[in-house]
């Protein structure tokens, strides 16, 4: 097959933006929902048909998935063998991002139809929603380490656009400039490392820098590793500043505060940026390395096990007390995300050593499934409640039962219940991390435990815990009431529901170790019944511990809570990270460094303008009366100048 | 003809350029301001020709010079006398000392 035409899936949301934003506000207003979702359902498509041709019709070639570029395109040329290129790469994780990205983004697009209705910007919101499809698509199909980049700026650009979408709303706009400026500090890190990288191995595609600093012989290899930084080599320093870029936009501890934050955009697009899609960034980018990284710096992969560990453990941890349900669902989705990233961190390159990055690459096609889903089942709630904060909800099964199913399911395959998808996924991890590290596999198996308690608090207190009729005196004024003809939302909002509910229980029956492992060759796998045991008990266990604590009104969490103390109080406080961020700022970065700056500016820079302009106000005061209005005085100047030249030129100026 | 010689002529366009300028310095009508002007023009081609008579007898560039500078003389009268009618219409006068608005 003739894959140029993947160039028209990322294009085509690119169309819609320009034709959204430009024309939106005058000519779509209603209409533009339909028109981006219309394209969008173009790009799935499209999207579907390459990835089944790849994976099914020729991608193969003697058993290994290949990895070629098509429609190479120079874009900036520095010398004959370096340069910026823009094109299409071509290999199994590309193609399983792009059937991710199109379909989590064609079912977001769907429910906003719904949940979107009747805002002021319609169109708008559909115009940012397609320039994050085309940014991330561009992101996963990226030939060159610049080209990633350059998306990966694009993509967080337009997430800052959609956080901030409501900025009438102050938390809104204080959130999507901390989102920003978070992820843009860790970029920073990403373009220097993309720098290093692409100076020492004098190219910035991606398959010959692979090829380069994974062959020990090689030149560049040798001088990468020779030259060293404060002891460490630049290889090690270069890979470890790409992945501080992927952490940030990872949200990987410590620069996961701006996730939480983050869930003051409209919930769809929590659902496709932060949590199915642009956070996985970072899994992809450490992915789309993975051999420089097990080759040749297995140090590095180490530290992302070390810090993909904490982060999920952590932010499970925090998940266990917040009671706002997107923030909870945040800090579940950074919770997992550390989960693909420690999967990454214990494995190794190639053959049944892989196991762990065919683990990571599966949690995140699995956990986009699952999370969209709960994200868009929680804009469902939040649809009718008008509220994120559990207290307001609870009893809801019978109001909204759809949802209810759907959420359960979500919440199943999260928690990593056979047969549900995060079980099988959560299966491959925990067995790569078992044969790896064990330390590890206690901190993942704690996780998983901690993954179910969380989701099922979650569960059972927006669906069960209060009385259905006491609900309705909650939301009282008469609310529900206007709402009840349309109890769960429109139809728009329901099929993305049912949808990805299928999804979350089917995607793991998915033979994925046939189609992406770490050296394309297929690996096999077997679910060993004994080892899940232990996950699958633990997971249940919290479960029907969250069940006791939940399902009925109970002053049992409180008690608990307050007998915790101080400790509770730390974790509900997200254990003062974002304390500690702002002392750091406000107290250490804005007086030592920004009072002197400012200092600077106002009398320094400042003044020295103002001294230029007072001087020059004190010079045309002087000689202002020299323009006098009168012709006749001009003119004087005029012959008394010409006479004075002339006189400087004849007798002076010899 | 070379009875009159160089020197004669060139005290004869210096004259006139300082009468022209003189009239131009003191005189205060628009219209004859003007007239000095096309005084000093004038001397300036009694000398561009002198010059070519004299010293360059063989060509003929000051001459082309003073034809250009009767040209523009006529142009520059086209404007002067348009600016003269419309600052009549506005300030009803053509005296320079009434049209000093345009100062600090």
């Amino acid at each position: 097959m003739n894959y140029s035409i993947i160039a028209l899936i990322p294009l085509i949301p690119l169309a819609t933006f320009v034709l959204l934003g430009l024309f939106g506000r005058k000519y779509f207003k209603t209409s533009g929902g339909i028109v981006g979702t219309l394209s969008l359902l173009a790009s799935t498509i499209l999207s579907l048909f390459t990835a089944y041709n790849y994976f099914f019709v020729d991608g193969k070639v003697n058993g290994v998935y290949r990895q070629f570029s098509v429609l190479k395109y120079t874009w900036l040329e520095f010398s004959p063998n370096m340069s910026i290129d823009m094109g299409v790469l071509i290999d199994p994780i590309s193609m399983m991002m792009i059937v991710i990205v199109t379909f989590i983004s064609l079912m977001v697009h769907i429910f906003s139809l719904g949940y979107m209705k009747g805002e002021d910007r319609f169109a708008t919101y559909y115009s940012f929603l397609s320039l994050f499809t085309f940014s991330m698509l561009g992101l996963v199909l990226s030939t060159n380490i610049f080209q990633i980049y350059i998306f990966w700026e694009l993509v967080g650009a337009s997430s800052f656009l959609l956080i901030g979408y409501y900025f009438a709303k102050p938390s809104a706009v204080a959130a999507s400039k901390k989102a920003f400026i978070v992820t843009r500090f860790a970029d920073l890190g990403f373009l220097i490392g993309i720098l290093i990288l692409g100076f020492h191995a004098q190219t910035l595609d991606f398959g010959i820098l692979i090829e380069r600093l994974t062959n020990a012989q090689s030149q560049q290899f040798i001088d990468i590793t020779t030259t060293s930084f404060l002891g460490v080599s630049l290889l090690t320093w270069g890979l470890s500043l790409v992945f501080i870029g992927g952490a940030g936009k990872s949200a990987m501890f410590p620069l996961h505060i701006w996730l939480p934050d983050a869930m003051e955009g409209p919930t769809p697009v929590s659902a496709l940026i932060h949590a199915a899609t642009m956070v996985v960034a970072g899994v992809y980018l450490v992915a789309r390395l993975f051999p420089v990284y097990a080759l040749s710096a297995p140090g590095v992969l180490e530290g992302i096990m070390y810090i993909g560990a904490i982060s999920a453990m952590l932010a499970a941890v925090i998940a266990c007390t917040q009671t706002d349900i997107k923030r909870v669902l945040a800090y579940s989705t950074i919770s997992q995300i550390g989960y693909m990233m420690f999967a990454l961190g214990v494995s190794k390159y190639g053959g049944e050593d892989g196991l762990g990055y065919m683990g990571s690459m599966f949690h995140l096609f699995t956990h986009a499934f699952f999370k969209s889903l709960l994200f868009l089942g929680a804009g469902a709630v939040i649809h009718i409640i008008h509220s994120n904060e559990m207290k307001d909800m609870g009893g809801l099964r019978k109001t909204m039962p759809l949802t209810h199913i759907t959420f359960l399911i979500a919440c199943l395959a999260i928690a990593g219940i056979p047969p549900f998808a995060g079980f099988f996924s959560k299966e491959e991890i925990l067995l790569a991390a078992f044969h790896s590290n064990k330390f590890i596999y206690g901190i993942a198996l704690f996780t998983a435990a901690l993954t179910a308690f969380y989701m099922f608090r979650l569960y059972f207190s927006i669906f069960w815990n209060k009385p259905a009729a006491e609900h309705k005196n909650i939301i009282g004024n008469g609310e529900l009431a206007k709402n009840n003809h349309h109890s769960e939302g429109t139809w728009s909002m329901k099929i993305p529901l049912v949808i990805l509910a299928v999804c979350s229980v089917l995607a793991g029956l998915v033979p994925f170790a046939n189609f992406i492992t770490s050296d394309g060759a297929s690996i096999s796998t077997h679910i060993d019944i004994t080892f899940s045991l232990a996950p699958v008990a633990l997971s249940l266990c919290a479960i029907l511990f969250a069940a006791y604590l939940y399902k009925k009104e109970n002053d049992k969490p409180a008690r608990i809570a307050a007998s915790l103390g101080s400790l509770y109080q730390t974790v509900y406080k997200k254990f003062y990270i974002d304390e500690v961020y702002i002392f750091i700022t406000k107290k250490v970065i804005f007086n030592l460094i920004g009072r002197p700056a400012a200092w600077i500016d106002k009398n320094i820079v400042d003044g020295f303008m103002n001294m230029l302009a007072s001087i020059t106000a004190a010079i045309s005061a002087l000689i202002k009366g020299l323009q006098s209005g009168r012709v006749q005085g001009y003119a004087f100047y005029f012959f008394a100048g010409i006479i004075g030249m002339a006189a400087l030129f004849i007798y002076l100026w010899r | 003809m070379s009875t009159v010689p160089l020197t004669h002529i060139l005290f004869v366009s210096t004259s006139l350029f300082f009468i022209g300028m003189y009239g131009l310095f003191t005189r205060r009508n628009m219209i004859t301001m003007l007239m000095s002007i096309e005084l000093i023009l004038n001397s300036v081609n009694i000398n561009f020709v002198a010059f070519n008579k004299y010293l360059y007898p063989d060509k003929l560039d000051g001459v082309f010079f003073s034809i250009f500078i009767v040209a523009i003389a006529a142009a520059e009268a086209a404007v002067a006398i348009a600016i003269i009618i419309n600052l009549y219409r506005s300030h009803r006068s053509i005296d320079v000392e009434d049209a000093a608005e345009m100062k600090f």
